[in-house]
C-alpha cells in the first residue's frame, strides 16, 4: 500500500521521499522504480529495526535531522495466521509487537518532532480489523486496536495545532500480505484504488478514513450488532 | 478456486490464482505449483491465458519499472507492468512505447507473448521487434536472458511463444522519441473494399497509424478510413478521462441483428459528415475503448468470439468480400470491424501471428452452433487463401488451420515448457 501512494506522491510531482524499511534489498527495488517515474525525486533509502525502542527511536531522529518532515505514512504490519498465535505466545507477542507497538513507537518519535515543528501529517495505517474482535484474527485485529485508540490521542493532543493525524481503515485489499487468500476466491479491493483513497485523505487531513468508502458503513453495522447476534457470525 | 474469465467471457471456469507478486519468488512458485500458465491482464479473448481446473500465474505483481536511460530510451520493467502506466510516466518525459494494440490496459507480458501488433505495424512492426532482452524463467529453474543476438532461438519462441515457453519476469524495451502526446488525425470514408485499398496503399508511405472500421453488415465493405501521424503542434490542455463503465451484464446481447444494422448505417453517417483532418491526444485516438470500463459485458451472458485473420495481400481483396458476404448471408456480426493491412516484413517470433497482407477483426456474440457454423465457412476462406487465425483472439479454430497457418510450429514445440499448458494449447497442440 505504501509503495503504491509513493507512486501517487511522484506522479508530475518533484518530492523528497525517504523509504523505510527492515532491508535495503526489498526496498531498492522500490526505490529504483519511483526513480524511473520520477527522475527529478529524489528518493532514499533507510534500512531499520523495527521493533526495539532505541533503534526506533534513532531511525525517526536520523531521517528528522536532515530536515522538517511533512508527511509520515507508517504503513508496516503482517497478517498472523490466528490459530498460531493461539497456540504460540510467541507468534501472539510478534504479532501485538509489528501491528501494534512498533507503529505506535515510530508515530511518538515523529511526533516528537511534528511537535516542535508546530507541523506536519502524521498517517497510521490501522484496519477494519482493529473496530471489533472477532474469533477468525482477533491478536491481529487487537494490535490494531491500539493503533486506533493512540491515533485517537494522538488527534486530542495536537487538536488546534498544525500537526495533522491521519488514521486509515483499510478493508481486504490487494497487497502480498493477503496473497493466500487470493487463491482461495477472497474479494479484494484492488491497492491502486485504496492507494489513491489514501492519498486524498492524506490531502485532506481526514482524521478517519474507512478505504474503500463502503467499510464505514460496513464497520458501523458490525460494531453495533448485538453480541447475541454477533457470536453466531462465523467471521 | 476462482472463476476466471478471459475477456470474451464465454466461460468463468474454476482456476486456482497464484499471484506472483515477488520477483525473487517466481522460481519457486512456478517449480512448485504446476503445471500452470502465465495470466497478465485477460486481455485475451479466448484460452489462450486460461488453464480450466489448474494453475494460473498472475504476473500484476511484477509491476515496477527497473531502469530508464533518458539517452537512449532503453527500459528495463516487471513483466506484468501495464502499457499504460509505461505511457503515463514516459509520455511527460518524452518517451513513448513505438508499438502499443488497440487497448493499453495489458501487460509486458501478455504484449510480448502474443507479439501484439497496433496501428502502424507497416512501419514499426510488432512489440517484439522493440524488445532488447528477455529475462525468462522456466518450471525447472533454469533461468534464460534471451534477446535478437543471445539465445536468439528461445527468443524468436519466446516472442508469440502464447506463455509456452516459460515465464518471463523481466523486459528490456526500446521506447521512441516523442516530441507530445498529440497526433494529426485524418478521417476518410470509403464505399467499397477497392477503395479501402487504394486509401491504405496511398498512405503507407505516409501515414505512421492506419486502421480502419469497416461495415460488417454491408455487401460492398464501406467504412471508414483512418490514419495518423505524431505531431508537434498540440492542444494546450490534455482531455480529462472520463470514464464510463457498463454498469451490469445485460441479459441478452445489447448487440444483435436489430440493433446492429441500424447502428452501423448511423455511425457510418454520423463519421462521414465528420470526416476530415483534426487533432487528438494519443490515447484517444489508439485506446477509443479503454474509457469504457468492461464493455464486454454489453454481448450479454453468452459472452462473445472475436475472429481476427490475415491473409496475402494478394488474395486479400477476393478473401475480405468472401468474408463480408458470408457474415452478411448469416445476418451476424457486431460493429466491432476491423480492417487493416499489415506491412511487408516478417515478424521476430516463430508463431507471430502478423505476416505481409490483410486482416480482418470482427466480434461476435455468441449465438452457439449458429456463430461456429459461420465460423467454419470464415476457416473455409482463410484455409484456401493461405493465412492464418489469431491465437489471442481465438477460442475454437481447427486444429489443422492453426497447424497450416503457422508452418514453424514443430520447431516451436521444441522449445515448450512441460510444466507450462493452457486451453489453448491442449486444443492447439495436445498438451
Ligand atoms: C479492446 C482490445 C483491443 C485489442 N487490440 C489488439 C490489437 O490491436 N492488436 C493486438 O495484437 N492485440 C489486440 N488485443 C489483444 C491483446 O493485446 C492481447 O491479447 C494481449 O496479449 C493481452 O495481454 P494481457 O497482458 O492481458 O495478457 P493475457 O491475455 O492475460 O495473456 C496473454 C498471453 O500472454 C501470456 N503471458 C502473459 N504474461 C506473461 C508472462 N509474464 N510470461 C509469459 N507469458 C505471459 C499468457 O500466458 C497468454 O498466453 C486487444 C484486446 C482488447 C481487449
Ligand atoms: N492488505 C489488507 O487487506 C490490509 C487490510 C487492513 C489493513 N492493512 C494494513 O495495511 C498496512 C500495509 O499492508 P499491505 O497490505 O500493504 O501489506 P504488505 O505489502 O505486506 O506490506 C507490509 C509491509 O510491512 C513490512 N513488515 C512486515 N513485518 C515487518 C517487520 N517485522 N519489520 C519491519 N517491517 C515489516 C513488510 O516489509 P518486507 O517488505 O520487508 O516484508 C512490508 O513492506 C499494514 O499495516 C496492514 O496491516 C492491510
Amino acid at each position: 500500500m505504501a509503495e503504491q501512494c509513493a507512486r501517487l506522491w511522484v506522479q508530475g510531482n518533484a518530492v523528497d521521499l525517504t523509504l523505510v524499511g527492515r532491508s535495503a534489498g526489498r526496498i531498492e527495488p522500490i526505490a529504483s522504480d519511483l526513480r524511473v517515474r520520477s527522475p527529478q525525486s529524489e528518493i532514499h533509502v533507510v534500512e531499520a529495526e523495527f521493533l526495539q525502542p532505541a533503534t526506533i527511536q534513532a531511525t525517526v531522529d536520523s531521517i528528522a535531522a536532515v530536515g522538517p518532515v511533512d508527511v509520515v505514512l507508517i504503513a508496516h504490519g503482517s497478517l498472523p495466521e490466528q490459530t498460531d498465535c493461539q497456540n504460540d505466545l510467541v507468534a501472539c507477542h510478534d504479532a501485538l509487537v509489528v501491528n501494534g507497538v512498533s507503529p505506535v513507537l515510530f508515530a511518538e518519535a515523529f511526533a516528537q518532532h511534528m511537535a516542535q515543528a508546530g507541523s506536519g501529517t502524521l498517517v497510521l495505517i490501522g484496519s477494519v480489523a482493529g473496530d471489533r474482535g472477532r474469533k477468525s484474527n482477533y491478536v491481529y485485529g487487537s494490535a490494531k486496536g491500539l493503533v486506533t485508540r493512540y491515533a485517537q490521542g494522538l488527534q486530542h493532543r495536537f487538536a488546534g495545532t498544525g500537526v495533522k493525524v491521519v488514521l486509515v481503515k483499510p478493508g481486504p485489499t490487494d497487497t502480498p500480505m493477503t496473497a493466500h487468500l487470493k487463491s482461495g476466491g477472497a474479494k479484494l479491493a484492488p491497492v491502486a484504488d485504496v492507494a489513491q483513497q489514501i492519498v486524498d485523505a492524506i490531502g485532506r487531513g481526514q482524521a478517519v478514513a474507512y478505504v474503500p468508502g463502503k467499510w464505514r458503513v460496513i464497520m458501523m453495522v458490525i460494531r453495533h450488532l448485538p453480541a447475541f447476534v454477533f457470536n453466531k457470525l462465523n467471521i | 478456486m476462482k472463476a476466471i474469465s478471459s475477456w470474451g467471457r464465454l466461460n468463468a471456469l474454476p482456476h486456482q490464482l497464484i499471484k506472483l507478486a515477488d520477483p525473487d519468488q517466481v522460481t519457486d512458485v512456478i517449480r512448485q505449483q504446476k503445471p500452470g500458465v502465465a495470466f497478465g491482464n485477460g486481455r485475451s479473448y479466448g484460452d489462450v491465458c486460461l488453464n480450466p481446473d489448474g494453475v494460473l500465474w498472475h504476473t500484476g505483481g511484477l509491476d515496477r519499472l527497473i531502469q530508464f536511460d533518458g539517452q537512449t530510451g532503453r527500459l528495463v520493467c516487471g513483466a506484468g507492468v501495464l502499457l499504460r502506466d509505461i505511457q503515463r510516466v514516459m509520455v511527460p518525459q518524452g518517451w513513448i512505447l513505438p508499438v502499443t494494440p488497440g487497448t493499453q490496459l495489458i501487460t509486458v507480458g501478455g504484449a510480448i507473448a502474443n507479439d501484439v501488433h497496433g496501428k502502424n505495424h507497416h512501419v514499426l512492426g510488432s512489440f517484439g521487434d522493440h524488445v532488447r532482452r528477455i529475462r525468462l524463467i522456466r518450471t525447472d529453474g533454469q533461468v534464460i536472458e534471451c534477446s535478437q543476438q543471445q539465445q536468439a532461438d528461445w527468443f524468436a519462441a519466446t516472442v508469440g511463444g502464447m506463455g509456452l515457453t516459460g515465464v518471463i519476469v523481466e523486459a528490456d524495451i526500446q521506447l521512441r522519441q516523442i516530441t507530445g502526446p498529440w497526433l494529426e488525425t485524418e478521417t476518410l470514408p470509403y464505399e467499397n473494399l477497392d477503395d479501402f485499398f487504394k486509401l491504405a496503399d496511398d498512405s503507407e508511405a505516409g501515414w505512421e497509424h492506419t486502421v480502419s472500421w469497416i461495415d460488417c453488415l454491408s455487401d460492398k465493405g464501406r467504412g471508414l478510413f483512418m490514419r495518423a501521424n505524431p505531431t508537434d503542434v498540440g492542444l494546450p490542455a490534455e482531455p480529462k478521462g472520463r470514464k464510463l463503465a457498463m454498469p451490469l451484464v445485460p441479459p441478452v446481447s445489447l448487440v444483435n441483428p436489430l440493433s446492429l444494422k441500424p447502428f452501423n448505417t448511423l455511425y457510418y453517417n454520423l463519421k462521414k459528415s465528420k470526416a476530415g483532418r483534426s487533432i487528438s491526444h494519443y490515447e484517444g485516438f489508439s485506446y477509443p475503448l479503454d474509457n469504457i470500463m468492461e464493455w464486454n459485458r454489453m454481448y450479454g451472458p453468452k459472452g462473445f468470439f472475436q475472429y481476427q485473420s490475415v491473409v496475402p495481400r494478394e488474395v486479400g481483396l477476393a478473401a475480405v468480400q468472401a468474408t463480408l458476404g458470408e457474415i452478411a448471408k448469416s445476418g451476424q456480426g457486431s460493429f466491432l470491424a476491423v480492417l487493416k493491412t499489415f506491412g511487408d516484413r516478417q515478424p521476430v517470433g516463430m508463431m507471430s501471428f502478423p505476416q505481409p497482407g490483410v486482416t480482418l477483426a470482427l466480434d461476435f456474440p455468441n449465438n452457439g452452433t449458429k456463430t461456429l457454423k459461420l465460423f467454419e465457412r470464415m476457416d473455409a476462406i482463410v484455409r484456401e487463401a493461405g493465412g492464418r487465425i489469431y491465437p489471442a483472439k481465438d477460442a475454437r479454430m481447427p486444429r489443422d488451420l492453426f497447424e497450416q497457418g503457422y508452418p514453424r510450429l514443430n520447431d516451436f514445440l521444441t522449445f515448450r515448457d512441460p510444466g507450462i499448458s493452457s486451453g489453448l494449447s491442449r486444443r492447439l497442440m495436445g498438451s
